[in-house]
């Protein structure tokens, strides 16, 4: 099934007089459940079609279906429900709110959740979520007690607290170690291969996208290859480069 | 989003920086506290102001005669004998906004003890309910008469300071006697100093006495002669007859019976020069004069459409001067109160703005998990008036605690207001309502991407 289509997709900001084209003109499906690297050297335009993949920038052209639903005419509040329910995002920086506990880091989406949920409820989930991402015992710790992988792991039970199909990754492992990243990326696979998560990433390096079982490689504002890639464990950094 | 909620997301976000958040109340602590203390401070001062006015007899009612004419020659206001003292009676008893009234005789004669001799101002003859009328309980020596020296017109006096200090010179007065026409009075007590009123008349020249020995042992006064304007003071030569009542002659050809029953005269025993009422409050002088009326009018019978047989004044430049005064003290107050709040909003507004721009990366992560424009507006907001309504709480506390300080230490009058209080509560929200509204909109307009990005 489709999950996300893209047809003709551009994005042009206006930098006064001087209109700089950044997208131009993106057509592309994913499928649901894909684990999909987005690569692309810097300048490329990948992080720009992340927003807009995200629903946080609207195209300057074109149509984007997210789940059947045509997006790019929607409301900023609209948008905003969508990412709520549908989208979850993972940051290079983790985003954790400090001096805030893990599990109120990982419960505060649901606050902005249409139909309120129960004190109790919330905590519950909040909990059950932690324990699948394997921090059921660092519930109260703030994010400055946790190691890196740690805080990003709780960055990942906040992106998944609602259920969304999708999940974004935008450099999830550049502030991390080489095991750490490690790590996350194993978990990625997990959640991609037993929840049937959707996810999409954002990186720079091959090592990375060597987990994905497609790569889309993005070149001055245009896809250069999108390859399907069969086995991910077959692939190599120097084969994807 | 639910208010409990966004209330809790403000508390824990306030609570990051709790030395931040505390210094930021601290504009509007000592806002409120100022205002609380100086509303405490100012309503203490203006009931010991209003107090004071009243001493000076802003609840006064003075209630005169009307005016006597014969054949088109008018003798001037309190020239007819229309008062009695059992009217004055009356109003004390039926009007309930009356709090007191004293009968009043005046009259004015040397006063002599010893070698030295002076002429009072005046010699009022009056009952106590006099030294309550004008607020003058407090004596600086010795005791008040009685009401039955006011009954047995006994020979006993009060001097005012200025008769101590000229009669006695340093020497005690009390118990000694002192003459006025010959007569001679014991000094039972000496007023307390009150000096000039506003027109500049020494009020302690004076010397107070039953009504009833000042009318007929001294002025001599009766109904027979005292419709002529120059009757209360005469200075005729004092004889034994004038030490008792001397006999009335009646003043109207005597009635047939028929006339009788037709027009009914209140038999009249004795009549007063004025009448001195305090009403119960300043607020109520006019309540007071309109029962004092009604009570007059039927004591006197007076039909319909008949004019008053008497005047009624009151103390309007004092009552202005009170109002005036109230008036200005509470707008001064309200003023000092506003700027120290708007001072204490423009911190918090600073401080929401530089929170705005620290926490830009948590708004945007909020909005990329879903907050809307307006539930960042709200989260700040909120944020603010959580801020504005414990710095109101702290300032109410630091406030009163500082107005019952100043009444411990300095002895001030202070009353507390909890219109102050309620006041106070409900400026403080909404200083942070207004001043914690421009950096809530600023967040809420971010947009999410460049708030993801921002370092």
């Amino acid at each position: 099934m489709e999950l996300i289509k893209l047809h003709g997709i551009e994005k042009t900001y206006q930098m006064g007089d001087i209109s700089v084209p950044v997208l131009k003109g993106i057509s592309l499906t994913i499928k649901q459940g894909e684990l999909v690297a987005l690569t692309g050297s810097s300048g490329s335009g990948k992080s720009t079609l992340m927003n807009i993949l995200g629903c946080l920038d609207r195209p300057s052209a074109g149509e984007y279906w997210l789940e059947g639903v045509e997006t790019s005419k929607l409301s900023t509040d609209e948008r905003a429900l969508l990412r709520n329910r549908k989208l979850g995002f993972v940051f290079q920086s983790f985003n954790l709110l400090a001096r805030t506990s893990a599990l109120e880091n990982v419960a505060m989406p649901l606050s902005y959740t249409a139909e309120p949920l129960s004190d109790s409820e919330i905590k519950k989930r909040a909990a059950e979520m932690l324990g699948r991402v394997g921090l059921a015992d660092r519930l109260s710790h703030y994010p400055s007690q946790l190691s890196g992988g740690q805080q990003q792991r709780v960055a990942i039970a906040r992106a998944l607290i609602n259920r969304p199909p999708v999940l974004f990754a935008d450099e999830p492992t550049g502030n991390l170690d080489s095991r750490t990243s490690e790590e996350v990326l194993q978990m990625f696979e997990r959640l991609n291969h037993e929840d049937g998560i959707t996810i999409i990433m954002v990186t720079h390096d091959p090592k990375v996208a060597a987990h994905a079982r497609q790569v889309i490689c993005m070149n001055d504002g245009l896809i250069q290859n999108n390859d399907p890639v069969v086995s991910p464990e077959q692939k190599t950094p120097a084969e994807i480069s | 989003m639910r208010v409990l909620t966004t209330a809790r997301t403000a508390f824990t976000a306030l609570r990051r920086n709790p030395l931040r958040a505390m210094l930021t109340t601290l504009g509007i602590v000592i806002g409120v506290g100022a205002v609380i203390a100086m509303m405490e401070i100012g309503a203490g001062s203006k009931a010991a102001l209003n107090k004071s006015i009243a001493s000076m007899g802003a609840n006064v009612l003075v209630i005169r005669p009307g005016s006597a004419s014969s054949g088109g020659v008018s003798f001037g206001a309190g020239t007819t004998t229309s008062l009695t003292p059992l009217d004055c009676q009356a109003i004390l008893r039926e009007c309930p906004s009356i709090r007191n009234a004293a009968p009043m005789v005046r009259t004015r004669a040397q006063v002599v003890y010893g070698n030295r001799n002076w002429v009072p101002n005046t010699i009022y003859g009056t009952t106590t309910a006099y030294l309550d009328v004008q607020d003058w309980s407090n004596l600086a020596l010795g005791e008040p008469f009685t009401e039955r020296d006011v009954l047995n017109a006994n020979r006993v006096c009060i001097l005012g300071q200025t008769l101590a200090r000229e009669l006695f010179d340093g020497e005690s007065p009390i118990g000694k006697e002192i003459r006025i026409k010959n007569i001679a009075f014991r000094v039972t007590g000496v007023l307390s100093t009150k000096g000039s009123n506003m027109m500049g008349f020494d009020q302690d020249d004076v010397i107070l006495a039953p009504w009833t020995t000042i009318k007929y042992r001294v002025s001599g006064t009766t109904l027979a002669n005292s419709n002529q304007s120059t009757a209360s003071t005469s200075d005729s030569v004092n004889t034994l007859s004038n030490l008792y009542p001397a006999d009335q002659t009646s003043l109207y050809p005597e009635k047939s019976s028929v006339q009788q029953a037709n027009h009914p005269m209140p038999v009249r025993f004795a009549n007063i020069d004025h009448i001195m009422a305090a009403a119960t409050s300043a607020a109520e002088i006019s309540t007071a004069i309109d029962q004092i009326t009604e009570v007059l009018r039927e004591r006197h019978r007076l039909q319909a459409g008949e004019p008053d047989d008497f005047n009624i004044r009151d103390m309007a430049e004092l009552t202005r001067t009170l109002s005036t005064t109230t008036l200005l003290m509470t707008n001064l107050l309200l003023a000092v109160a506003m700027i120290s709040l708007v001072v204490g909003g423009v911190g918090i507004m600073n401080i929401m703005l530089v929170s705005v721009t620290e926490r830009t990366r948590e708004i945007g992560l909020r909005m990329a998990v879903g907050a809307r424009g307006r539930d960042i507006l709200r989260q700040f907001l909120v944020e603010a008036i959580v801020l504005c309504l414990a710095g109101g709480a702290m300032g109410i506390i630091l406030g009163h605690g500082g107005s019952l300080l100043v009444q411990f230490l300095l002895k001030w009058p202070v009353e507390t207001s909890p219109s102050a209080i309620t006041l106070a509560v409900f400026v403080s929200a909404g200083v942070g309502i207004i001043f914690g509204f421009y950096p809530a909109w600023k967040a809420s307009r971010l947009d999410p991407i460049d708030a993801l990005r921002y370092e």
